[in-house]
């Protein structure tokens, strides 16, 4: 009883909503990058492997360097790059893009690790290089607050960009051409050519639109959530990300709440682990969230299907 | 007329496959030299180990089968799944899970010899049926995409695999995470001297075959592969394609239960485990490659292993590391499932025949 008790006094704290921003904020970029990629009618399976690019080329970027925006190119590059291959294949070669995402996280698994040793002649971990992380920002005013100062204020630089980015993008997709443009090849890709856009174009400018936002959580990963690139650091979050897509409908303001819905339960396993429950089922919830997430939405779509077809 | 022109046709077919295949190994490995060039310090002894070490010695050569074991059977089970056009990514749980019951029954279960391991792995089996119908459960009856609930299962699965290793199998006197040793009677025996090759080879070659047999001589397995080749005239044809999603995943969870489990009494005493072992992405590599031609999904395994071997020795003999491998990998799949790569040369290819038979 004092654990559940303890446990509440936990959740109910300035902190856990503090750390509910912090680990959402690499889902939500990884999200936003899903929309864009989802509304232009293509799936990226492979954010995952262009966060853990981008996470490893910013640390080696910022450490040679010495420069914190060099590195943020770096990471930037680097998860263009991944995504650049990915439309080259899907959309060029007519490789499945289920497939080439697939391959290409695979390949980004090992490709990190052998850049990683060749680099720093470490295979775990870039703690040997001297990289450097983005600065926390308090913001003025807001940080005075009760209660919702301690939340809000002293993030990251990039957990505000993200959640800045969820209006860029909301900009982008409903008050810009190019972003007609993409609704309109995602909606139905015939007609859109029929007036005169270029489906396959579109489509490589919404991927490594994507991939280039997609890099700012993998750079978050490693140069502000933590410090130093470690292998496999992204643990699923590309694909949580997509799920969080799934969820809101692929409208950046949805998409938004699904990730922050992560999140929390990302969050929440962190508190539990106070309690005396096993650490592994503590370590399933955000998956598990995830998987119960996903059901609902894709139920609530079913139902809908039905009732318009009555 | 027509009897004279289709197995040309088909000749033609195949030999670009071929061509094509080749292709794609053939720039991936240059690839691979590329990267050795640049990066090795002594670029000839690390292409020499990547390309001749895995038959440098009766034990490597070991190696090579040893892996090509459990790859197998990962390849089988993602073919039967991907003949039915699902995207089930379980079968890595399902492998681990298979395993951990494997482990479960070695130790806590005793049974005669013979008898135990034949258990073992079918418990495995139908755990990891169970593991992989999940998903296709959830797509049936609630329309969730099971490409991204399996890839989110395999995290869960494997910590309640772990939560059991740790919690009611852990050997507390092992240095590291393990179980206690299995009961020998569980174990599969060992059948080449100086290797580790274990009688599981007979039991991933029984298990191609079923797959083969299951796939082009059944029903269910005719079904199958219509529904994967087209959902819509599979269903108007009578078939139930809800029935063909569940069982499609559960064989396929089901070989790579078996797999793990396989894998775990032939490789190892005790249970070591502390991550996934990828098995289950391997599988998609070894299924691609093979086409998902059950027959071919042998060749292609050994094909990798002997790959990963090789990387394996130069990555201990030289200063490039193991992981290089990916990048091999990873290209060779892209191309291999690029439908345009190299088109306009089977374009060729066609015209030119087509001129001949005029």
């Amino acid at each position: 009883m004092s654990d559940i008790l303890a446990f509440l006094s936990n959740i109910l704290t300035p902190d856990f909503g503090y750390s509910v921003l912090r680990v959402t904020t690499p889902i939500l970029f990884a999200a936003l990058a899903a929309v864009i990629c989802e509304k232009a009618g293509v799936m990226n399976i492979a954010l995952e492997g262009i966060m853990l690019t981008a996470a490893l080329f910013g640390v080696i970027g910022s450490a040679i360097t010495d420069s914190l925006i060099v590195g943020l190119l770096f990471a930037i590059a680097g998860g263009v790059l991944i995504s650049a291959i990915l439309a080259y294949f899907a959309l060029y070669l007519k490789t499945d893009i289920i497939l080439s995402g697939i391959a290409l996280n695979m390949l980004t698994v090992g490709g990190t690790i052998f850049l990683l040793s060749a680099v720093s002649g470490d295979k775990g971990t870039s703690t040997s290089l001297q990289s450097l992380v983005f600065p926390k920002v308090d913001i003025p005013l807001i940080e005075s607050i009760p209660v919702l100062g301690p939340i809000l204020s002293g993030h990251n630089i990039l957990t505000y960009v993200a959640f800045i980015m969820v209006l860029l993008v909301f900009i982008l997709l409903y008050k810009t051409r190019l972003g007609l443009r993409i609704r309109a090849v995602g909606e139905n890709s015939d007609a859109a050519a029929s007036v005169g856009i270029s489906v396959k174009k579109i489509q490589v400018i919404a991927l490594l639109l994507g991939g280039a936002i997609a890099s700012l959580g993998g750079a978050y990963m490693s140069m502000g959530y933590l410090s130093h690139f470690s292998k496999n650091m992204v643990a699923g979050r590309g694909f949580i990300a997509l799920a969080a897509e799934a969820m809101g409908q692929a409208t950046p303001l949805g998409t938004m709440f699904a990730s922050l819905l992560f999140g929390f339960a990302e969050a929440f396993s962190y508190t539990m682990q106070s309690l005396s429950i096993p650490a592994e089922f503590v370590r399933m919830i955000p998956y598990l969230a995830t998987v119960v997430g996903l059901v609902i939405y894709a139920q609530t779509q079913m139902m809908k299907k039905k009732k318009l077809k009555k | 007329m027509n009897n004279t022109v289709k197995p040309k046709k088909l000749k033609t077919d195949t030999k670009f496959e071929i061509i094509r295949f080749a292709a794609a190994i053939g720039i991936s490995i240059s690839l691979a030299f590329i990267i050795i060039l640049f990066v090795s310090d002594d670029p000839m002894l690390a292409i020499q180990k990547l390309f001749l070490g895995p038959i440098e010695s009766t034990r490597r050569f070991g190696n090579v089968i040893e892996l090509a074991i459990p790859l197998t059977f990962a390849g089988l089970a993602i073919s039967v799944m991907f003949k039915a056009n699902q995207f089930n990514m379980g079968a890595e749980g399902a492998f681990f899970i298979g395993a951990v019951m494997a482990a479960i029954v070695a130790i806590k279960i005793p049974l005669p010899p013979f008898i135990h391991p034949i258990f073992a792995i079918l418990l495995a089996g139908l755990m990891g049926g169970i593991v992989c119908a999940i998903p296709a459960v959830l797509k049936v009856k609630w329309g969730a995409s099971e490409l991204v609930s399996s890839l989110m299962l395999n995290y869960v699965f494997f910590n309640l695999g772990i939560y059991i290793i740790n919690n009611k199998l852990r050997d507390v006197n092992a240095g590291a995470m393990a179980s206690v040793e299995f009961e020998p009677s569980a174990m599969l025996t060992k059948l080449v001297p100086k290797t580790r090759i274990h009688m599981g080879i007979f039991i991933v070659i029984v298990t191609a075959i079923i797959v083969y047999l299951f796939l082009n001589r059944t029903k269910r397995g005719y079904d199958l592969r219509m529904t994967g080749l087209n959902m819509n005239f599979a269903k108007y044809s009578g078939i139930k394609t809800t029935a063909v999603i569940l069982y499609s995943q559960f064989i396929g969870g089901f070989i790579a239960g078996i797999g793990g489990a396989t894998e775990m009494l032939g490789m190892y005493s005790r249970f070591k485990w502390q991550a996934l072992p990828g098995y289950g992405f391997d599988g998609i590599i070894v299924a691609i490659l093979a086409k998902n031609n059950p027959v071919l999904v042998p060749v292609a395994a050994f094909f990798l292993a002997y790959l990963r071997i090789g990387a394996d020795r130069m990555g201990s003999a030289t200063d490039l590391t193991y992981e290089m491998v990916s990048i091999i990998q990873g290209v060779i799949i892209m191309l291999i499932a690029a439908q345009s790569f190299l088109a306009k040369y089977k374009q060729r290819m066609v015209v030119k025949e087509a001129k001949i038979d005029e």
